[in-house]
């Protein structure tokens, strides 16, 4: 089993590639000034497109053929979506933290072929101090003529701007994130119309994710076959899991897509703390269904096709690893609660969703419902699915469905004369 | 002071990072500044007063109301003095996998304080938060004062001890001034 390491440390990790010469001696902005000084805009999309990229920020979809959507109208803006706070996920920050230049790379690149002249690199507020350090890395190519004015003596202007959210987690979805540029409330708008044709006070825009961006010089520089030659036909290249929970060694490996749970968890990161029996796995955060850890689960590839065949998503790979130990019901209570916090208030059904579902979670825990309080649990997230502005809500159900679907005993443990375990002639 | 009169903080004392912050965006979009501008204020351990709303406001020409909006919905902006040290701990699921409802405890115990309380020499409040992109180093905590917000992570009890002592000692510049 191979752990790569393109996207956070380059050329092995030995050498400190987040000062810039060090970066620039391993090839680093190669792949950048070709572009610039060889390649139409165009071309740079259709190698991306040739490459297979799927966009690392949760939805997967074509990072190239998203480019060539954008609206033919200027300017144009480019936005890193760096807000990465969904419960697990912790692969951006070290991305910005270790291989700042590539990333920087990949979103100059993007900028290039969006023909946009203004990027800017939307960073959660908790990342204050990376962002300092990630403003003086962008001074820095000011200084050395990688950004600014007439770029390589060419047409080509950039700037980079960084701008801090201030904690919340709805403005990593990308309308609510370009409400907040714009100095509002961060609620997503609706769609569409899509950022590509009404972004960034409504000019054409790309999202991106940062991680998605750090892929970008990577297939310029080795080509779009290579690219395609790691991971499976629909999902291509590396990817960074994000392990957490109750991993024996928790972390961010990087492996091709198409690796399987089991070789990730077990060859990779060393099995389950205290080897303890692995119960359930939430592949992707609180977002996706929780799936209980039986052979098949742990033999499914982590693609962006597979894991819908088992009921969940990869989204952006941030797997919770679940032991023996684990109340179901209390995992869910803990997502229900994040949800209920993070809720933007903008819809009926998740802000007041949300809050019905924490307090029946609740109360199932402090062991004062009755089994009427779980049946109704599940009717309120009946009534929040596909009834939301934007997939927040949607989110917000599914730890409820899985959890009661595959976990019911936990759920019963909690309930006097549980409905599963109980039988007819006991019932008052 | 009494009335609510907009200060002029921002404009004298920080004219050159305001000048900064504005250049980032077009000129005809100066409100996309208002969440750097508010940062700009809390960082020189300023609360998002109604004075200082009201300068932000006069800046950006636009109202009150809307940077007052702003400061509720964002959680990391606050309109009431807290502890000169916010330590704000992670218990979202990962980190509460790893013992973080146990250690957010002990935190607590250890400064004589529940939830959400601020200790009575008013140098720190404990708050429980939502996850900080740091699972893989549980227990973990920020803390958010007057020189930004740092993380802290792989946290023992004991780190904590040496952290308080260390920032119960210090004299940053994060006393909450007040606005003139
Ligand atoms: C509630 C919600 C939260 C999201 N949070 C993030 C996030 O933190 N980071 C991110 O890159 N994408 C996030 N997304 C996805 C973005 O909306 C968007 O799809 C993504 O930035 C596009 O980039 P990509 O194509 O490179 O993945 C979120 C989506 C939703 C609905
Ligand atoms: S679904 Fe929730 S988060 Fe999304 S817009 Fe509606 S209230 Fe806001
Ligand atoms: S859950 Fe605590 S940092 Fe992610």
């Amino acid at each position: 089993m191979t752990e790569y390491l393109l996207l956070r440390h380059r050329n092995r990790g030995e050498e400190n590639i987040a000062d810039l010469d060090t970066y620039l001696s391993l090839g680093g902005f190669q792949a950048y000034e070709k572009v610039v000084t060889t390649m139409t805009p165009e071309e740079v999309i259709d190698m991306i497109k040739a490459s297979g990229l799927r966009g690392r920020g949760g939805a997967g979809f074509p990072t190239g053929v998203k480019w060539s959507f954008l609206a033919d109208r200027y300017p144009r803006y480019v936005v890193a979506n760096s807000d990465e706070s969904e419960p697990g996920t912790f692969k951006d920050r070290e991305i910005m933290e270790h291989n700042p230049f590539q990333f920087l790379e990949g979103l100059m690149i993007c900028a290039y072929a969006a023909k946009a002249e203004v990027a800017y690199n939307y960073c959660r507020g908790e990342f204050w101090e990376l962002t300092q350090v990630l403003e003086s890395k962008v001074q820095q190519l000011n200084d050395r003529g990688l950004l600014g004015d007439r770029v390589f003596d060419t047409d080509y202007s950039l700037q980079i701007y960084h701008h801090l959210g201030a904690g919340a987690y709805i403005c990593g979805e990308e309308s609510a994130l370009l409400e907040s540029i714009e100095g509002k409330l961060g609620q997503p708008r609706l769609k569409p119309p899509f950022p590509a044709d009404r972004g960034l006070y409504q000019l054409p825009t790309v999202v991106n994710n940062t991680e998605t961006l750090t892929n970008v010089p990577l297939i310029i520089s080795r080509g779009p076959e290579w690219y395609q030659s790691i991971g499976t036909e629909k999902s291509c290249g590396p990817k960074i899991m994000c392990l957490s929970g109750h991993a024996k060694h928790p972390g961010n490996y990087e492996t091709p897509l198409g690796i399987t749970f089991r070789e990730l968890i077990f060859d990779l990161a060393g099995g389950v703390r205290d080897d303890k029996k692995l119960k359930a796995i939430m592949p992707s955060g609180a977002s996706a269904p929780i799936l209980s850890a039986s052979d098949e689960v742990l033999d499914t590839p982590l693609t962006y096709e597979d894991i819908p065949k088992i009921g969940s998503q990869l989204g952006s790979a941030s797997i919770i690893l679940l032991d023996e130990t684990v109340d179901i019901s209390w995992a869910v209570l803990k997502t229900m609660k994040f949800f209920e916090h993070e809720s933007c208030g903008k819809c009926t059904p998740c802000r007041e969703g949300t809050y019905w579902m924490y307090h029946l979670l609740d109360r199932i825990n402090s062991d004062k419902a009755e089994q009427v309080d779980v049946d109704l649990l599940g009717e309120v997230a009946q009534q929040v699915v596909g009834k939301c502005l934007c997939p927040l809500g949607d989110f917000a159900t599914s730890a409820v469905f899985s959890g009661i679907e595959l976990f019911q005993a936990d759920f019963d443990l909690h309930i006097p004369n549980a409905v599963s375990d109980a039988d007819d002639s006991n019932t008052k | 002071m009494s009335s609510t009169i907009a200060s002029q903080i921002l404009r004298t004392r920080y004219s050159d990072e305001v000048k900064d912050i504005l250049q980032r965006y077009p000129d005809d979009q100066k409100r996309s500044a208002v969440m750097p501008l508010l940062f700009l204020a809390q960082k020189e351990g300023l609360q998002a007063t109604v004075s200082v709303m009201s300068e932000i406001a006069q800046i950006l020409e636009i109202s009150i109301t809307q940077v007052a909006s702003i400061v509720g919905f964002y959680t990391l902006y606050y309109a009431h003095p807290g502890g000169k040290n916010r330590i704000q701990i992670c218990t979202d699921l990962p980190c509460a996998l790893r013992g973080a409802d146990d250690f957010a405890d002990k935190v607590c115990e250890k400064l004589g304080v529940n939830i959400g309380e601020t200790t009575e020499d008013g140098e720190f409040t404990v708050e429980s938060v939502m996850c900080l992109a740091a699972c893989d180093k549980a227990p973990m905590f920020q803390i958010q004062n007057g020189d930004g917000i740092s993380y802290h992570e792989r946290q023992t009890i004991s780190d904590v001890q040496a952290l308080i002592e260390q920032l119960s000692n210090s004299e940053t510049n994060n006393s909450p001034k007040d606005a003139e």
